[in-house]
C-alpha cells in the first residue's frame, strides 16, 4: 500500500531559483534564507521517497488565459522545464509517475473532484523553485513528480476548504494504490506577498506565524478564510496560501510539525519552507 | 442577486476577476506570446508592428509602449502576465513593484529589507475605518468568518 508520509510547504518565489541557477546564494542577502533550507534537504536526503506530489500554481506559462482548469493533474512520463520569458531553468526535466498518477485521477475524479488531466505540460518556477530548494542541485531530481496545478491567476481560485478536502481524497486514493510507496505531498506558494498594484510589498508577519501554527493547531478553522481575507491581511498574491490546505488536508489529522524556517524578504515576498509528518504524534 | 465584490475595498489592489478578465483578455494573451523566444525577438525589434498582430484598446496599446504598469493594470491586465513585458525588457518583478508603488527602485529595496510594507493602514481604502492595533489573526478572522455565516 502506498501512504503519505510528510507534507512540504514551500516559497516558490521565482528569484530563489535564479539565486541558485547564478550561484549567488552565498551573498549577505540571501544567505540567510538559504542557511534555514540546508536542514530541510538533509531531512528530505534521508527520507528518500519514492514519489511527490507537487501541489503549486502555473504563471501563464504552461497555461493561458485560453483555458483555466481548477485543478489540473499531470500524468505524463516527463515534463519539460518552461521558459517563463527569459528561458528555461537550467534544471533537470521533472520526471512523471504515470502509474500513480492515472490512479489518482480516476480515484478523485469517481470520488466527486472533477480533475483536467494534462498529458502534455512544461512546469514553472512554481513546482521546480520547490524542488530546488528541498534538493538542491542534483543532476537529475532524486524522485518522480505528480504535478498538480492550481488555477490562482484568475480570480476566484478554489476555496480553502475545497482544497482541504482534494487533499483529504488525495490520501483516500493514495491508500489505496497497492504499491508499497513512501510518497510526500508539497503544498507551495505563499507566504504574505503582493506583487502588483501601489500597495506592492505588503508583507505580514503575524498573519503567517498565525497561519503556520494553525495548520497543525487547528486546520480545519484555517479552511474557513475568505479569499478576501488572504487578500486583504497577506496580499493578493497570499491567496496562493490555499494550496497548502490540498497538503495539510493529505495528512493525518495529528501530523506534527518537525521543521520551521520564515524569511523576510525574497525580493517581495515572505518565504517560508515547514515540514509536517505523519505518526509522530505522542 | 450579484455578491458584492467586498475586496475592491482593498487600496491599490486590482483582482483579476471576471470584469477584468472580459477587457484585459487581449492584452494578456499578447504578454504570454512574450514566453517565446522568437516573439520577444520581434517586439524589441518593431513594438509597435508587434502590437499590431493583437487587438489592443489604444489605452492598452499606449500603456505597453509607455511601460506604464499600473496604466497595464486599470485596463485588465493581470500581473503574471505584464511581468512578460519586464523580462522582455531585463526588468525584475521588485523593479516593477517598486514603480507600480510609486518609489525608487532603492526604497522599494530598502522596505523590503525592513519587512516590507505593513498592513497597517492599507487594508481598507478608507484606511481609518476597521483598524485594529495589530491586526487580527487567521484564527480570529476564521471565528468572525463562521459567526457571520
Amino acid at each position: 500500500m502506498a501512504k503519505i508520509v510528510a507534507g512540504i510547504a514551500c516559497s516558490h518565489v521565482p528569484a530563489i531559483g535564479v539565486a541558485m541557477d547564478r550561484g549567488t546564494t552565498g551573498t549577505p542577502y540571501w544567505e540567510p534564507l538559504f542557511k534555514g533550507y540546508a536542514p530541510a534537504r538533509e531531512w528530505l536526503a534521508e527520507l528518500k521517497p519514492d514519489v511527490a506530489i507537487v501541489v503549486y500554481n502555473d504563471h501563464a506559462n504552461a497555461l493561458s488565459l485560453e483555458l483555466i482548469p481548477t485543478f489540473l493533474l499531470g500524468v505524463a512520463g516527463e515534463f519539460p522545464i518552461a521558459d517563463e520569458g527569459f528561458g528555461p531553468r537550467p534544471v533537470p526535466l521533472v520526471k512523471g509517475h504515470p502509474e500513480l498518477a492515472w490512479h489518482l485521477a480516476e480515484s478523485l475524479i469517481l470520488d466527486e473532484f472533477d480533475m483536467t488531466i494534462a498529458n502534455e505540460m512544461p512546469v514553472d518556477h512554481g513546482l521546480t523553485v520547490p524542488l530546488s530548494v528541498t534538493c538542491g542541485q542534483p543532476a537529475q531530481w532524486p524522485f518522480p513528480v505528480i504535478p498538480l496545478c492550481v488555477n490562482v491567476v484568475q480570480y476566484p481560485p478554489p476555496t480553502g476548504a475545497r482544497c482541504f478536502k482534494l487533499g483529504q481524497a488525495i490520501r483516500r486514493a493514495v491508500e489505496r494504490f497497492d504499491q508499497d510507496l513512501k510518497v510526500v505531498i508539497y503544498g507551495t506558494g505563499g507566504m504574505s506577498h503582493q506583487l502588483q498594484g501601489e500597495r506592492a510589498g505588503l508583507i505580514n508577519r503575524s498573519f503567517d506565524t498565525a497561519f503556520m501554527d494553525g495548520l497543525t493547531r487547528d486546520p480545519v478553522a484555517l479552511t474557513r478564510l475568505s479569499h478576501t481575507e488572504y487578500m486583504r491581511e497577506a496580499g493578493s498574491e497570499g491567496v496562493e496560501l490555499v494550496m497548502w490546505h490540498v497538503m495539510r488536508g493529505a495528512l493525518a489529522d495529528d501530523a506534527t510539525e518537525v521543521y520551521r524556517h520564515y524569511h523576510v524578504p525574497a525580493s517581495n515576498t515572505a518565504a517560508a519552507l515547514l515540514i509536517l509528518e505523519n505518526g509522530r504524534a505522542t | 442577486m450579484t455578491e458584492p465584490k467586498d475586496y475592491e475595498s482593498i487600496p491599490g489592489t486590482y483582482v483579476y476577476d471576471g470584469a477584468r478578465g472580459r477587457v484585459g483578455y487581449a492584452l494578456n494573451m499578447f504578454c504570454m506570446s512574450l514566453n517565446k523566444a522568437e516573439n520577444r525577438a520581434r517586439f524589441k525589434a518593431d513594438p509597435e508592428g508587434f502590437l499590431d498582430g493583437f487587438k489592443l484598446s489604444p489605452e492598452q496599446r499606449r500603456a505597453v509602449l509607455a511601460r506604464d504598469w499600473l496604466g497595464m493594470l486599470r485596463v485588465g491586465g493581470n500581473i503574471y502576465y505584464t511581468i512578460k513585458i519586464a523580462f522582455c525588457d531585463g526588468l525584475t518583478f521588485q523593479d516593477v513593484a517598486g514603480m507600480m508603488s510609486g518609489v525608487s527602485k532603492e526604497t522599494y529595496v530598502q522596505m523590503m529589507l525592513a519587512g516590507g510594507r505593513s498592513p497597517e493602514g492599507n487594508r481598507f481604502k478608507s484606511a481609518a475605518a476597521a483598524q485594529t492595533p495589530g491586526g487580527p489573526g487567521p484564527a480570529d478572522l476564521a471565528a468572525k468568518e463562521s459567526a457571520n455565516g
